[in-house]
């Protein structure tokens, strides 16, 4: 695509043409003498771009991303250079481990003064580039629309990831001659590699002559946008599978054939079966260690396949038997045409005995407990799921309440998840949450967060007061900070060091922000309350008192094998 | 470092400003110390060539290094070789006192023996060069210093050439070129 009329324009309004160019419509950032031009011009085109001022750059950066999740599109930040840049590096670095697609554009000092400690000058490329796909420094106004659009193709394609433009500001201000092109191509740069027919029929033999066949699926599959195509290639193979955190949504919750989520706080199932398959098809995953706990005991007994379009994660935690390299859209149907129809039936219904005993040790007293108490976390997430019958984007901050989310909200539909999984950043729900509801205006937002990770972002309650943003905040607050005291009772002798909060009157500051509120301590009032929330216009927080001592099981103690599984009251499996 | 072997990583990248930044991050990141580093213009325009020395007990933990690097959007191409896959040199540079040269049989001698490139002579001193592998030029230098007393000395960083005959990365070019002209 190539704009014909050559007008000569600013900087700013040439970046501003060009990320319409781009078909961004939406963007998260904050204003400062840096990047003013930029914002300047940016009020000439209020029709084109919906601008999203936050409260503070880490909320711009994490509802871009909470955006790219939902959406599959980019996410932008805008924002000013040296402090308002070192504000995004928790974000950009979240986006990094996640593999989230972003261009954040922070304005940068005069090019004369780069390198002199100039006011608000920061390093941004040396410290950016180690936590994102690409970082560049424009500093000649003609180099925009170029970088701009490598700045999206790089992070849309291939892995998808978080690019950094840092534009300093005579770059801003000085004119140029606009024209735009979209680049689709960089000779040191293939993003989709090509695939090997052979290790495509290596791969589709192996998982025919599979006794035991077990699929992890990974985020690769929604980054793709290969959800049909995984679930032919599961359901002709009939190979059971479970997911990774990220991965949680690629395939409905009910499907008969999906058996949970892996790893530290995954289902006993799957952990238990990934050491007693045979053949372990690994597809859009990177065996993080919250996955596979320790590698010298994880599937030594089966061969393994890995799809990826990353190179550099094949054999990176776990050798591989068969690496299909390239993007699963393409790769999945590939072997699917390969496969014979099997049934697997013994297999499958030999998961049975260990999803009964999680019910019966775990999940039942988390989502149904019968001699009352405390409310529990589970049944919390439990109701809101049934009620928005699981249609609901779900987003989580970071500590117990997440893991409860992950486990016990379902999806009836793809990219209904939006987690910080790699990084596990606390603070990343509201703004992730409130990026979201622009990602899918049309979906119901329902947020998780605990007492803690609220705290450490509670300032985008104006965002959404000033924007009238409709999200649904479910804070499960439990006065601690319950991850890290669950470690503490289990593994530090019980002393609580640290770990409990002392709280304000959130509904209070929820109040005060015009955001409605309400506060359940009881049992008998979450159901209603859980329906005044969905059925009301508009954000709402409703806090629920939560047990204080609770505990996320199951749970593979870090850097244990995957099947020494603690289930509470000082049982394994 | 007994049992580690050498292992020399070759990078080819865009002249894009920080790569040399991008590359070492991911040594610092694997905990591998840079024994030598060697940059400049390859022989094809426009693309810079790093040759990096280390150090490793892993061939896998190399490569997974280079896969890693490889990855970066700016880098064209990496890859690791072991010694006897590469033709390499390294350059150094010795400071000698004329006197003392002189008392040991002078600068005649000293290049007949040593297979060396006088650089300069002055009144003061004698400057040399050697090049060789990273034990002839260190001997050399153990050797002198012993002998003679060595004044400054200097080593570059590894070059190397691989012993296969065309540069990969041509192949490689010519490929990504073609597969451009597909889109
Ligand atoms: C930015 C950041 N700081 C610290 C941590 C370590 N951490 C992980 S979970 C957790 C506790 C979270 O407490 P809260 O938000 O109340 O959630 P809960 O676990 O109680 O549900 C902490 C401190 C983190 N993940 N991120
Ligand atoms: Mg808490």
């Amino acid at each position: 695509m190539e704009t014909k009329t050559k007008d000569v324009i600013n900087g700013s309004e040439a970046l501003i043409r060009s990320l319409i160019a781009e078909g961004v419509g939406t963007i998260f950032g904050y204003p400062g003498g840096a990047i003013m031009p930029v914002f300047d011009a940016l009020y000439n085109h209020k029709e084109m771009i919906k601008h999203v001022l936050v409260r503070h750059e880490q909320g711009a950066v994490h509802a871009a991303q909470g955006y790219a999740r939902v959406s599959g599109r980019v996410g932008v930040a805008l924002v000013t250079s040296g402090p308002g840049t070192t504000n995004t590096i928790t974000g950009i670095t979240d986006a990094m481990m996640d593999s989230t697609p972003l261009v954040v554009i922070s304005g940068q000092v005069f090019s004369s003064l780069l390198g002199t400690d100039a006011f608000q000058e920061a390093d941004v490329i040396g410290v950016t580039q180690p936590v994102t796909k690409w970082a560049y420094q424009i500093r000649r106004v003609e180099e925009i629309p170029w970088a701009v659009s490598r700045a999206f193709y790089i992070a849309s394609s291939g892995r998808p990831g978080p690019v950094v433009l840092d534009i300093a500001k005579d770059a801003q201000l000085n004119q140029c001659e606009f024209s735009y092109s979209k680049v689709d191509f960089l000779r040191s740069y293939q993003p989709v590699p090509e695939i090997d027919e052979q290790k495509i029929e290596q791969a589709a033999e192996l998982i025919n002559s599979a006794k035991k066949p077990l699929a992890l699926i990974g985020q690769g599959v929604i980054l793709g946008n290969a959800e049909k195509e995984l679930i032919a290639f599961l359901e002709k193979g009939n190979i059971p599978f479970a997911s990774t955190i990220l991965g949680l949504s690629a395939v409905p919750s009910e499907h008969p054939l999906n058996f949970g989520m892996l790893g530290m706080h995954g289902n006993i199932s799957p952990n238990m079966k990934t050491n007693e398959c045979d053949v372990l098809i690994a597809i859009g995953m990177r065996f993080d260690d919250r996955v596979t706990g320790d590698l010298k005991t994880y599937a030594r007994q089966a061969k393994v396949i890995h799809f990826d379009i990353d190179l550099a994660e094949m054999d990176k935690n776990v050798k591989t038997t068969v690496k299909v390299l390239g993007d699963a859209k393409q790769t999945l149907p590939l072997i699917t045409k390969l496969l014979e129809k099997k049934s697997h039936e013994d297999w499958i219904s030999s998961f049975k005995p260990y999803i009964e005993k999680e019910f019966d040790y775990v999940i039942k007293n988390e989502l149904f407990p019968e001699n009352g108490g405390e409310i529990k976390m589970g049944e919390v997430v439990n109701k809101v799921s049934q009620a928005t019958n699981n249609e609901a984007v779900c987003v989580t901050d970071v500590g117990q309440h997440q893991m409860m989310a992950t486990r016990y909200f379902k999806h009836t539909r793809s990219r209904s998840m939006i987690t910080s999984g790699g990084l596990g950043t606390m603070g990343f729900g509201l703004p992730a949450g409130i990026g979201a509801r622009y990602g899918a205006p049309e979906r119901t937002v329902c947020i998780f967060v605990g007492d803690g990770g609220l705290q450490m972002t509670i300032q985008e309650f104006g965002t959404i007061m000033e924007h009238n943003i409709d999200i649904k905040i479910i804070l499960l607050n439990n006065n601690y900070l319950g991850m890290v005291r669950q470690w503490q009772e289990l593994f530090f002798d019980e002393r609580y060091s640290e770990t409990h909060l002392k709280n304000p009157d959130f509904i209070k500051i929820a109040d005060a922000y015009n955001i409605k509120g309400r506060k359940v301590t009881k049992r008998e009032e979450l159901d209603e309350a859980i329906a005044e929330m969905l059925s009301h216009k508009g954000a709402y927080l409703l806090e629920v008192k939560v047990e204080t001592k609770g505990m996320v099981y199951p749970m593979v103690p870090a850097g244990g094998s995957v099947t020494d599984i603690l289930i509470g009251n000082g049982k394994t499996i | 470092m007994e049992d580690k072997t050498l292992y020399t990583i070759t990078v080819f990248s865009e002249n894009a400003v920080g790569v040399l930044n991008q590359i070492t991050t991911i040594f610092t990141r694997r905990q591998l110390n840079i024994e030598t580093l060697s940059v400049s213009p390859s022989a094809i325009k426009g693309i810079h060539k790093f040759t990096i020395t280390t150090f490793s007990d892993s061939e896998e933990t190399m490569k997974k290094l280079v896969r890693q690097i490889d990855k970066r959007v700016d880098i064209l191409k990496a890859y690791y070789n072991v010694d006897y896959e590469l033709v390499h040199q390294e350059l150094a540079l010795y400071k000698l006192s004329t006197d003392k040269v002189m008392e040991h049989g002078g600068i005649e001698y000293l290049v007949r023996k040593y297979n060396i490139r006088i650089l300069e002579v002055t009144k003061d001193c004698v400057v040399f060069l050697k090049a060789g592998h990273y034990i002839e030029t260190q001997s050399l230098f153990d050797e002198l210093a012993e002998k003679i007393g060595v004044l400054q000395f200097v080593r570059s960083g590894r070059i190397a050439i691989t012993k296969s005959p065309v540069e990969r990365l041509s192949d490689m070019l010519a490929k990504r070129e073609s597969q451009k002209l597909e889109i």
